[in-house]
């Protein structure tokens, strides 16, 4: 089963032909200049190109043209076609510099969430708050956001096309990434470097909402649920990603599927076996490495510390109950 | 080596028996039979490369994918890739045209090693065959750039890719000292250095490139390898390595190595264009002088892969001016070509037809090339299809159409038959349309935020990814055309003069196909290579310069 996808029409249908819609105006002066070098290059591309046409008809074997006895080193022209370019490629130069100056040196005022870039999700973790969510980035509008991030395993990319940022997410060093959204929205986060099974569906979303809806969202977060158990299950089954790897189909992905998983015997890589029982269950959520099934790679991090006890039972009960 | 050819015969020619055949092929040290072997070796690896490129593009028709598991997809995009960097378009000019073509373009009886030119080719031939081996030993899937500790974790096949990496680096190596003895030692008496013509040049260029660049890629891929076998921590940080540093590495052969891709073309674009205007080269020392100009520059640009990587912002700052810079030789090169054409006897066939499909291609993939080379700009593309369009733009409409542009100007000249001009015409029609409708779409698609190496893809992305699939089948049919008519041509075609373009250049100056000793006796040269009349003589006779 392919996994579900997110959708955000903020990106093919939005905006103008080459770009998505901008969520930040201060990065208006990147689209103005792909803007302006699009047009320049259309302007001396058709002047180029029509120029080598028009003298390959005009002096087209057999053609009645007068040949000139021409000069075959012409140094003004050879000088005039190296200065002008040189010129033009120097002032974009200082001019995407400018803005790449502006779009990567935080402000120290920035509002920060801690990123971790896992196979195959994201992880963001607001530390004033104690609130960890998977794949949902929520962060309040007009602030300026700064995000500390790096990797559990290997190099991701950070990749807010709205924004016109990115940035990779390394698993030896901590880099950053900022931006400021002036407009509440759903907006695609995608990974950019390339990195492995699940690279094309390590997507999530950044929610930009009002800073009241922001606090709410926080509070409700750190505030334990009192959903019923499977129920909450389920919705945990997306929130957290897992079926990135796990379908509830019976079909296997680059994990096996959770379809009648519970009290089905279970064969591992090292040759033993197990009845999957409730503990079972908890120990592969929490220690994935300590049993991994037949056929399959030791791929899955660990979600100690990102569920809390009442979600590991929740995950429990939604599992027994896929039958 | 029991078979001593005639000098005086055609190099085709061959002892009478299957054996002594295959003997004289195999064992032959003459640069046109092996600038012939590299031929069928390039053109099956294009062949494989285009198979992978048709598998990528019908995959991505939907958004979630057609037949492949995502591991499938990573393994067949990966393969598209190495294939056609390694076995493909890095030998593909210098190997097949550059060893068949170079020495008789100097005047010259063979290069100046004709051993170890056939030592390369067992080199290549060795490393085609581990990159083939990798394809049934668990094909690798770590994307042809094999980034570190992606390259390093993955189950599959990456020592077995990167080892034939490693050897086909060894036969580009001893390719380009073999060119570059050649051209200093065994020109024709009177050719100084600004008579040579403009392929020696840029082969000249490209060979700087292949001898002090592949050491590193060599280096870098052996580290990769102890790493992965020995536990050594260079690259993991799990192992207490440093994966950025296999990225400057990596790209600091693999940038130059795209203009060990892209030079040789532009030579062949200089000789196809003098030739079929019956023009001298305008400009010819810029031209050449811009040759090594990008040669030098490309050694210093490769951290523009590495905007986003967390590299400092002053390093940032310096590869962007110096990414620029290279703009103005290319520029250079190609406001001199257009020049060239200004009263000019221009014969619009079919070689004509694919320099001016480069010079259509060569412009957009330079334009947008200037777009990814500054900061604010690549920050958003980098990683998107746009990268994907504009090396397509680059390597597929620079070098592959200048390459197949090569193909048809000394077609004549290495099978000694011509081809059918009309479906050769239709095959151009077929390649360039193709080409632009499979790859144009892609700029948009990228600068729309689609991330490339994507298996699945938002659904919103589909009607532009269906284009671009119907365009790759336009292109893939002008190939098939293309591969038609060539081969009918190698066995029944036309028998061709000996000059059938009427060129200057020494190459033509021999018989078609060329005797085995290249030309009788040793050609002396007192002019430059494209003294071709000046207008006040040419015109009587229809316009012709006689």
């Amino acid at each position: 089963m392919a996994p579900p996808l997110v959708t955000n029409e903020s990106l093919m249908h939005l905006g103008d032909l080459w770009f998505p819609t901008l969520a930040e105006k201060a990065m208006g002066g990147v689209d103005l200049l792909y803007w302006g070098i699009f047009w320049v290059s259309v302007g001396l591309g058709a002047a180029i190109f029509g120029v080598a046409v028009y003298l390959g008809m005009k002096y087209r074997r057999g053609s009645a043209a007068a040949r000139p006895e021409s000069e075959h080193q012409g140094m003004a022209m050879e000088v005039a076609w190296t200065v002008i370019p040189l010129v033009l490629v120097l002032s974009v130069f200082v001019w995407s510099f400018l803005d790449h100056l502006r779009s990567v040196v935080p402000p120290a005022d920035a509002y920060e969430v801690r990123v971790l870039g896992k196979k195959w999700f994201w992880q963001f973790e607001y530390p004033q708050a104690g609130v960890t969510a998977i794949n949902d980035l929520v962060v309040p509008v007009n602030r300026n956001i700064k995000l500390n991030m790096s990797s559990e395993d290997v190099i991701h990319s950070f990749f807010l096309p709205n924004f016109r940022r990115k940035k990779d997410v390394l698993p030896n060093r901590t880099t950053s990434l900022w931006f400021h959204a002036d407009r509440e929205g759903k907006y695609q986060i995608f990974c950019a470097e390339y990195c492995g099974d699940g690279h094309s569906v390590m997507l999530g979303n950044l929610l930009v909402v009002s800073q009241e809806a922001f606090d709410q969202y926080l509070a409700k977060a750190s505030a334990t649920s009192d959903e019923p158990l499977p129920q909450l299950g389920k919705k945990l089954y997306q929130s957290k990603a897992c079926f990135t790897c796990h379908t509830v189909d019976g079909s296997a992905g680059t994990g096996p599927s959770l379809l009648g998983l519970y009290g089905k015997k279970r064969r591992f890589a090292d040759g033993s076996s197990l009845d999957a029982d409730e503990n079972y269950l908890r120990e592969s959520l929490l220690v994935p490495a300590a049993r991994v099934v037949q056929g399959f790679q030791p791929v899955m991090p660990t979600y100690q510390g990102l569920l809390k006890e009442r979600e590991i039972t929740a995950m429990i009960e939604y599992l027994k109950g896929l039958k | 080596m029991s078979h001593h050819p005639d000098p005086n015969a055609s190099y085709l020619e061959s002892p009478a028996g299957f054996w002594p055949w295959l003997k004289s092929w195999l064992f032959t040290l003459d640069h046109k039979r092996i600038g012939i072997l590299y031929f069928l070796g390039i053109v099956f690896s294009f062949g494989l490369g285009g198979f992978f490129a048709m598998v990528i593009r019908i995959e991505l028709l939907r958004p979630h994918g057609l037949m492949l598991t995502h591991t499938q997809y990573n393994q067949v995009f990966t393969l598209h890739g190495a294939v056609m960097v390694f076995l493909f378009i890095i030998p593909s000019i210098p190997a097949t045209i550059g060893n068949f073509v170079l020495p008789l373009l100097l005047g010259a009886k063979d290069v100046a090693f004709p051993r170890l030119n056939l030592l390369s080719f067992y080199i290549y031939l060795l490393g085609a065959v581990l990159a083939i081996f990798s394809l049934f030993s668990g094909a690798v899937d770590t994307g042809w750039t094999f980034y570190t500790p992606y390259s390093t974790q993955t189950g599959t096949a990456v020592i077995s890719m990167t080892l034939a990496a490693f050897v086909l680096g060894f036969s580009s190596i001893l390719t380009g000292i073999n060119f570059i003895v050649t051209i200093h030692k065994l020109r024709a008496p009177g050719m100084g250095w600004f008579r040579i013509p403009l392929f020696a040049w840029a082969t000249y260029a490209t060979s700087i490139i292949q001898i002090l660049a592949t050491p590193v890629l060599a280096i870098t891929l052996v580290l990769l390898i102890l790493e992965r076998t020995l536990g050594l921590g260079i690259f993991d940080p799990a192992l207490g390595g440093d994966p950025v540093l296999f990225q400057h590495f990596f790209w600091f052969y693999s940038h130059p190595a795209v203009y060990i891709m892209i030079l040789p073309a532009m030579g062949v674009m200089s000789e196809i264009i003098t030739t079929h205007a019956q023009k001298d080269i305008f400009g010819y020392r810029f031209v050449a002088f811009s040759s090594i100009a990008i040669a030098v520059i490309s050694f210093l640009v490769w951290g523009h892969h590495m905007y986003v990587s967390g590299q400092s912002l002053y390093a940032n700052m310096i590869f962007s001016v110096l990414t620029l810079l290279v703009a103005i030789p290319s520029a250079i090169k190609v406001f001199n070509w257009v020049a060239t054409l200004y009263g000019g006897h221009i014969h619009w066939r079919v070689p004509f037809l694919y320099a001016m499909g480069f010079i259509f291609l060569f412009l957009i993939g330079g334009f947008t090339g200037i777009i990814l080379a500054l900061l604010s700009l690549d920050v958003h593309l980098h990683d998107t299809y746009f990268i994907v369009a504009h090396f397509h733009y680059v390597m597929v409409g620079g070098t592959v159409m200048a390459f197949v542009g090569a193909l048809h100007h000394w077609w004549p000249k290495m099978f000694g038959r011509m081809y059918s001009e009309n479906w050769a015409r239709v095959a151009f029609v077929l390649v360039f349309l193709g080409f632009n409708l499979t790859f144009f779409v892609q700029f948009i698609l990228g600068s729309k935020g689609m991330p490339r190496r994507y298996h699945n893809y938002l659904d919103q992305f589909q009607p532009l990814h269906a284009f671009s699939t119907f365009g790759s089948w336009v292109l893939g049919l002008g190939f098939i055309v293309m591969t038609v008519y060539l081969i009918h041509s190698a066995f029944r075609g036309k028998k061709a003069p000996a000059n059938p373009w009427e060129s200057r250049t020494l190459e033509w100056q021999t018989a078609s196909p060329p005797t085995t000793g290249n030309f009788e006796g040793t050609p002396t040269v007192t002019g430059g290579p494209y003294d071709y009349p000046r207008a006040g003589a040419a015109a009587g006779r229809n316009g012709r310069p006689e």
